[in-house]
């Protein structure tokens, strides 16, 4: 991926996220474990860490209006659609293999690191087609 | 689509990167383009153009 300024600023985004991520996160499951949050606050703390999370997908869509150079804004509209595509397909997958009780159910949040591993998949597929494989 | 970059560039001795900062784009870009990997935007069609200073039919044609 060419480092262009949007890139960097995604970059620093992406960074400065991550880390509101593992603070949240570490509060939060600190907070519960010891039984520090109190039951109205309760709803809050646990969506705390999802917050950076959102922020990231936010981030990712800042970049794309941001970048300026336009094959660079190609490459990762590509990956992102892979990732898109990859995502929802395996959460349909494991839907109707969980609905017929063949696999038990996993965390929601697991759809987000299929998300992040179909961004590799684009990337793989780009430098396949393209030559580029882009993030 | 086909272009004429490769060669419009080489006249004029430029790399990549020369011709990618004249036109605020990536070497990455050029070289797509070139490579004919990827077709331009009519804006940036109209830059390259410019750059060259010849009609955009002068450097792009279709197959």
């Amino acid at each position: 991926m060419a480092r262009t300024q949007a890139w960097r600023r995604y970059n620093w985004r992406a960074i400065w996220l991550s880390l509101a991520y593992a603070v949240f996160l570490i509060g939060a499951v600190y907070g519960f474990k010891h039984e520090l949050i109190p039951g109205a606050l309760k709803y809050p703390v646990a969506l705390l860490p999802a917050l950076p999370i959102i922020g990231l997908f936010i981030s990712m869509g800042r970049y794309l209006v941001e970048e300026q150079d336009e094959y660079v804004r190609t490459l990762m509209v590509r990956q992102t659609l892979w990732a898109s595509g990859f995502a929802l397909s395996a959460a349909t997958v494991w839907g109707f293999l969980q609905n017929f009780d063949l696999l038990g159910p996993v965390d929601g949040y697991w759809i987000v690191i299929a998300w992040y591993f179909g961004l590799g998949l684009g990337s793989v597929a780009n430098k396949l087609t393209l030559g580029d494989g882009g993030c | 689509m086909e272009n004429r970059l490769k060669v419009l560039r080489a006249h004029r001795s430029w790399s990549q990167q020369d011709l990618g900062e004249r036109l605020e784009v990536s070497r990455q870009s050029v070289n797509a383009i070139e490579t004919g990997k990827y077709d331009p935007s009519l804006p940036l069609a109209f830059r390259i153009a410019a750059v060259f200073g010849l009609p955009i039919e002068a450097i792009f044609s279709t197959d």
